[in-house]
């Protein structure tokens, strides 16, 4: 019998949603700062209407529905999805008010394609916008990547099994320190010491290429934010291609691939055991999708002949493969070059790459290397079955931080997960066909948006079918949070509306 | 058949004044014809016009420029002699000089990288930028006050509800 939800889940509900908000309002004083250093009145005025009204919603939620009580499983996961979809709309009010996205709707694709770290964009003349609104753009990619519940985790909620349930809703089920809580300040602490490093590169580099250094810093903060976090982000419309620097597109590489190793990994390594890289499981798997996937668009693009030196080929092919495979989306090619340039060889290999992602408790996004890896320990597991005789007992087992036995239960969740992406991919390339996009073109869309990367073969624009939009934006969302809280907040639905009392 | 010869004169003539003319005055392209048929127009000389936006990046004897025709931005491989006549580039606070750039079309340069990229040999200003000054948005800032009364509002009444 399905129960419909009481007054009392609404209270709680509210009353966390109440303060996630009131985190994100905090998160909008950033940009204020930045608008008064560069002397960006209405920019500032932009923040200063959009963290009133977030304040007004968190202090009014917390009121109406102030409570003691704890967040049980459902309600946890209710918190998450809600928050997200909040942190959207409220996200896209400043970028609205900036007058540089043609709808509302537009401002929200952006802020949902920031907080979910893909860098899909819909904003019209960017390399027009204000620091204050870029600096946004790119913060948004940065709180979005460690998770909107972490930071609330991190300032306003005390350690309770509430916040543990918040945590996993968000696609976290890792847990880095024995509480979630100092998981959460462990997150904060790895992404601020590496913000400050790559920032320190990429400004230097930007200064060494040319660039104002005030301009270089700038840039070098956004484009860490996008590429750590793997959003994809840039402050120029250009993306990556505005700087024409081969040591910006090395230093945005390894950013990249730090971004998409798992937080518990880069904890290890901190401890000093760096072993742990050599034997860990979605490394291993990580490495050997890069070479097969960079194998297959190497081979497309030989086919084109459009890179005739060996050297090209490889600077075009891998940037564009290991910024899909982390989930980035940044671009030194044009959007349209993937339609006009590349072949259906290479465009394969880049959504297999896209398809495929990081590592689990990371900021990538799509299916993962703990679950490629798990699916193919399966594999081989039931191949030895065949291959030994029958009264042989076949154990697997996989290395990921410690030695794991492989279970059914395991290989059930990584295979369901693996499902559901590739039916998010699947559905979302049908709606882009029914709207008259050719196949390969709309799969690409649809797995870069379903798998938070953000790469474009041109799709995406301001004059695309606004159902086109919506859908890229659920594919976001429920791609982000691994479908879990999305399901759960489909069946509170069906439980308020059907259930009984 | 001294009409026939004077037809054929005026023939070759306007045929010689069309070839000049497209040569010295090309007409410009935009950055999307360019990169959606980067493959017909490789190696060719090109008329493209523009705002210079971001920074002019010096690169020893030559310089980076992006100029955006509204469409995209293209970058503009350029002598250092030629960028020092900007003046302006566009960004928030300022509207970038207006070029117009005859140059070589490269749909994957050689010399860099494979970047889709213009060679530029010859460099026209158009227009030149200004700065843009900002003038403070009423609308914005009385929504901004009546907000902060309605947040004031909340506070006292949960200071009454305390109480």
């Amino acid at each position: 019998m399905i129960l419909r939800p009481r007054l009392e889940d609404l209270k709680i509900i509210g009353f966390y949603l109440g303060k996630i908000i009131l985190g994100l309002a905090l998160t909008m004083v950033i940009p204020i700062l930045i608008a008064l250093c560069f002397g960006e009145i209405n920019p500032a005025l932009d923040f200063f209407i959009s963290i009133e009204i977030s304040a007004l919603l968190g202090l009014l939620l917390i009121k109406i529905c102030q409570t003691n009580k704890d967040l049980n499983w459902m309600q946890g996961m209710i918190v998450v999805s809600l928050s997200w979809v909040v942190a959207m709309i409220l996200g896209a009010i400043p970028l609205y008010l900036s007058g540089h996205w043609k709808s509302f709707l537009d401002a929200c694709f952006d802020a949902m394609s920031g907080f979910a770290t893909t860098g899909l964009t819909l904003v019209q003349d960017l390399d027009h916008l204000s620091y204050t609104h870029n600096l946004w753009r790119h913060l948004i990619m940065f709180l979005g990547g460690q998770g909107i519940v972490v930071i609330a985790l991190s300032f306003f909620v005390r350690g309770s099994s509430g916040a543990f349930k918040m945590y996993v809703g968000e696609a976290r089920d890792e847990k880095i320190m024995p509480n979630v809580i100092n998981t959460s300040r462990f997150i904060w602490m790895v992404s601020i010491v590496y913000l400050i490093l790559g920032t320190l590169a990429l400004g230097l580099t930007g200064i060494f290429n040319g660039m104002k250094p005030l301009n270089s810093f700038f840039h070098g903060a956004c484009i860490f934010m996008a590429a750590f976090d793997t959003g994809g982000f840039s402050p120029q419309s250009q993306n990556i291609l505005y700087y024409h620097s081969f040591a910006y597109e090395v230093i945005t590489v390894i950013l990249m691939v730090l971004g998409a190793l798992n937080f518990k990994l880069h904890y290890h390594l901190w401890m000093g055991n760096r072993k742990e890289i050599i034997k860990n499981i979605e490394t291993r798997t990580l490495l050997v999708t890069i070479i097969a996937t960079f194998s297959v668009v190497a081979v497309g693009l030989a086919q084109t002949g459009i890179y005739p030196a060996a050297a090209m080929l490889f600077r075009k092919g891998f940037y564009q493969l290991i910024s899909g495979h982390t989930g980035t989306g940044f671009q030194t090619i044009y959007a349209q070059q993937f339609g006009a340039d590349w072949n259906p060889l290479a465009l394969v290999g880049v959504i297999l790459a896209m398809a495929l992602g990081g590592a689990v408790c990371s900021t990538t996004g799509a299916i993962k290397m703990l679950r490629i890896g798990i699916i193919f320990k399966a594999f081989k597991e039931d191949l030895k079955r065949i291959i030994m005789p029958e009264r042989a007992i076949v154990i697997e087992k996989f290395h990921h931080i410690r030695e794991v036995f492989l279970e059914d239960k395991l290989v059930r969740g990584a295979l369901m997960i693996t499902l559901a992406y590739i039916i998010l991919y699947g559905l979302g390339a049908l709606v882009g066909m029914f709207y008259g996009y050719p196949f390969l073109e709309a799969l690409f869309e649809s797995t870069s948006a379903a798998a938070n990367v953000g790469l474009s073969c041109g799709i995406t624009n301001i004059d695309m079918p606004a159902m086109l939009k919506v859908t890229y934006i659920l594919q976001m969302w429920a791609g982000r949070l691994e479908f879990m809280s999305v399901f759960t907040i489909l069946g509170f639905l069906f439980a308020s509306i059907k259930g009984k009392r | 058949m001294r009409r026939r010869n004077q037809k054929i004169r005026i023939c070759l003539l306007s045929s010689v004044l069309c070839l000049l003319s497209s040569v010295c005055f090309a007409q410009t392209l935009s950055s999307t014809e360019l990169i959606n048929n980067a493959k017909q127009y490789d190696g060719k000389l090109i008329t493209y016009s523009g705002e210079v936006i971001g920074d002019v990046m010096s690169r020893g004897e030559f310089a980076w420029v992006n100029i955006n025709d509204g469409q995209n931005a293209l970058g503009v491989w350029i002598s250092s002699a030629l960028a020092q006549e900007i003046k302006f580039t566009g960004n928030y606070k300022s509207r970038g000089d207006r070029l117009e750039i005859v140059g070589e079309f490269h749909h994957a340069c050689p010399e860099h990288g494979g970047d889709l990229d213009i060679h530029g040999r010859l460099l026209r200003k158009i227009a030149s930028g200004r700065m843009v000054k900002e003038k403070l948005n009423f609308d914005k800032a009385s929504l901004s006050f009546i907000l902060l009364g309605a947040l004031f509002l909340i506070w006292i009444l949960t200071l009454f509800k305390r109480k």
